[in-house]
């Protein structure tokens, strides 16, 4: 007989799926406390529970559930939508190797946050231009990939990356022509910056319901990940299901954006790792992603923040230099 | 029980002229053959029985329902089919590509059941993969992963068997016994088609068969009528010597 003990079938659920939520909604949990308690000035663990069971001087609280809370819980909402954007991508066009920004997103989303910077506009004007530009990219992409012809992930991908070498021209010129006093916050922009988080709700909310939405879905998009015929075959609507993943990518990588800017590396490695370890059943994939893309993104700002502070780093460069090492052992660990 | 009817259906082959037009009925019990050349529209013949591709003309009737009125996931349960060609991007075990046969039966909420596993487990002692259920379908040899396609069919188990070459890459013990398992099959009520380049394993299988030739030309009839060596020598542009064993005609290419 064969193993059948990684199977989802009924006490073994617990060890399919439970456990490893479980365990990574702990290191959640874990993340988001250290994030909080972290910062110019530090808090003992133990005022910082007080503060969030309602007690504690009124600094405290300040400090804690109006500046710390807001940006952490940002963080975690952005890292979990990119990690879900991430893992929606590489199913939809059938490439372990896209990411949410592949179709040129992020490249429409920084034109829109940049030319809003270059008139001198508050964070909200920059946030919501933003979300614009990310729009107009989507439908951009979508539109020129329709076409007259047939809708295919190779045609979306090449439309999108094309289109996302246009974007990186026009973000080139306009760093080019900007004034330099402006130049280091745009920079910061582009490799993400979560200081410009107004509020963390619209994304986490986002966030929470999404992970509800897919869930059942999981299978279909495991059988959509054996090819679009054989998932047709399997009794899968093909096309609906395409068009749905391709906008609810779209949307959660523009609200992450319009959160934080255009961090890399989430999307692409968070899926990715995680199929390494726990395999590839998109209903432990896609809430793990989640959880995992929240924390790293956690830590990685809370490091940003306090490195060397009261100075920021830009929190693309801590994402990539918690990812790379970790996803490199992981890599080889499972050859 | 299901039959599938083609009523004056043309298949749609890009840049050729439209052909003849098929009518016939597919029953239970039966094992149709498709034979033709490269590029006579084998492949497309089938999906377009699956509804995977439109038909040019005509129609084809599900258990006498036009086939386009039905949802994705209704076909699948009634008919399913073995591709040519797979897709293994991402990784998935044996076990996890042959149970995705039963997705068809299963609600968005449901998990896979322990009588879904079984079913599974079957099909893959059935096709002599069961001591590969943990491995990754990327580490098998092709034939091996030919018979993960059959027994991912087998899995959905449903009343209409296609399958494009099932024989592809298998080797000769393995051939036979995916076609025994196919008369098996036939003979419990399940109505078979499938694309073959082999003759003489047509010739002892299958009950009806259908000639496909490259210009859209087609005939079809019971097996000892179609397989005519004159008409098989036209077909495949290839002069053939007939040998008879059994009562059955085999088929060797003459130099």
């Amino acid at each position: 007989m064969p193993n059948v003990s990684k199977l989802p079938v009924g006490s073994s659920i617990h060890t399919q799926y439970l456990i490893p939520l479980l365990s990574l909604a702990l290191l959640s949990a874990l993340a988001l406390l250290f994030s909080v308690t972290q910062g110019s000035s530090g808090l003992p663990l133990r005022e910082v529970i007080n503060v969030l069971i309602g007690q504690g001087d009124p600094l405290q609280r300040t400090l804690i559930l109006d500046l710390r809370l807001p940006r952490t819980l940002s963080a975690f909402a952005t890292g979990g939508l990119l990690a879900v954007a991430g893992a929606l991508m590489q199913i939809l066009l059938r490439n372990p190797l896209a990411d949410p920004y592949i179709l040129g997103l992020s490249g429409g989303a920084a034109v829109g946050a940049l030319g809003a910077m270059l008139l001198g506009l508050g964070a909200l004007l920059v946030s919501g231009s933003a979300f614009l530009g990310a729009l107009l990219a989507t439908l951009l992409v979508f539109g020129l990939a329709h076409g007259s012809g047939s809708w295919t992930p190779s045609r979306l991908l090449l439309t999108g990356v094309v289109v996302a070498s246009g974007w990186g021209a026009i973000i080139t010129l306009m760093l080019a022509l900007s004034p330099p006093q402006r130049l280091p916050g745009m920079l910061y922009w582009l490799m993400g910056d979560l200081s410009y988080a107004q509020t963390p709700w619209p994304a986490l909310i986002l966030l929470i319901c999404i992970c509800a939405v897919l869930t059942p879905f999981g299978r279909s998009l495991n059988v959509l990940a054996r090819g679009p015929l054989q998932a047709a075959a399997l009794g899968v609507a093909v096309k609906p299901l395409e068009a749905a993943i391709f906008f609810l990518a779209s949307l959660l990588t523009a609200i992450a954006v319009t959160t934080a800017g255009s961090i890399g590396f989430i999307g692409l490695i968070v899926p990715h790792m995680l199929r390494l370890v726990l395999g590839n059943d998109q209903r432990l994939i896609l809430p793990a992603s989640a959880l995992a893309g929240g924390t790293l993104l956690t830590i990685a700002d809370t490091f940003a923040r306090t490195l060397i502070a009261p100075e920021q780093l830009p929190v693309g460069v801590l994402t990539a230099l918690l990812g790379v090492p970790m996803f490199l052992y992981l890599l080889h660990r499972t050859r | 029980m299901a039959n599938l009817e083609l009523k004056a259906m043309a298949i749609d082959v890009p840049g050729r002229a439209q052909g003849d037009t098929l009518s016939f009925c597919m029953e239970a019990g039966q094992i149709w053959g498709v034979l033709g050349p490269n590029g006579a529209g084998k492949t497309t013949f089938l999906q377009t029985l699956a509804g995977l591709r439109a038909p040019r003309a005509g129609h084809i009737h599900l258990n006498q329902r036009p086939l386009h009125t039905y949802k994705r996931r209704a076909i699948a349960q009634q008919l399913g089919l073995v591709f040519q060609e797979r897709h293994d991007d991402f990784p998935a075990t044996v076990m996890e590509t042959a149970l995705m046969g039963r997705h068809p039966f299963l609600s968005p909420w449901q998990m896979e059941s322990a009588d879904d596993i079984e079913l599974t487990l079957e099909a893959l002692v059935a096709l002599d993969i069961d001591h590969l259920a943990d491995r990754l379908v990327s580490t098998l040899s092709g034939g091996e992963r030919q018979r993960v396609s059959i027994a991912t069919l087998m899995t959905q188990n449903p009343a209409i068997w296609l399958a494009d070459e099932p024989t592809n890459h298998l080797d000769l013990h393995h051939q036979v016994a995916t076609l025994e398992l196919m008369a098996q099959q036939a003979a419990q009520g399940k109505t078979l088609v499938m694309c073959l380049h082999d003759l003489n394993l047509a010739a002892r299988w299958c009950t009806h068969i259908l000639l496909l030739y490259p210009n859209g030309q087609a005939c079809w009839g019971d097996v000892a009528s179609m397989l005519q060596p004159s008409a098989l020598e036209t077909l495949f542009n290839q002069r053939l010597q007939t040998a008879w064993i059994d009562g059955k005609p085999f088929f060797i290419p003459a130099r």
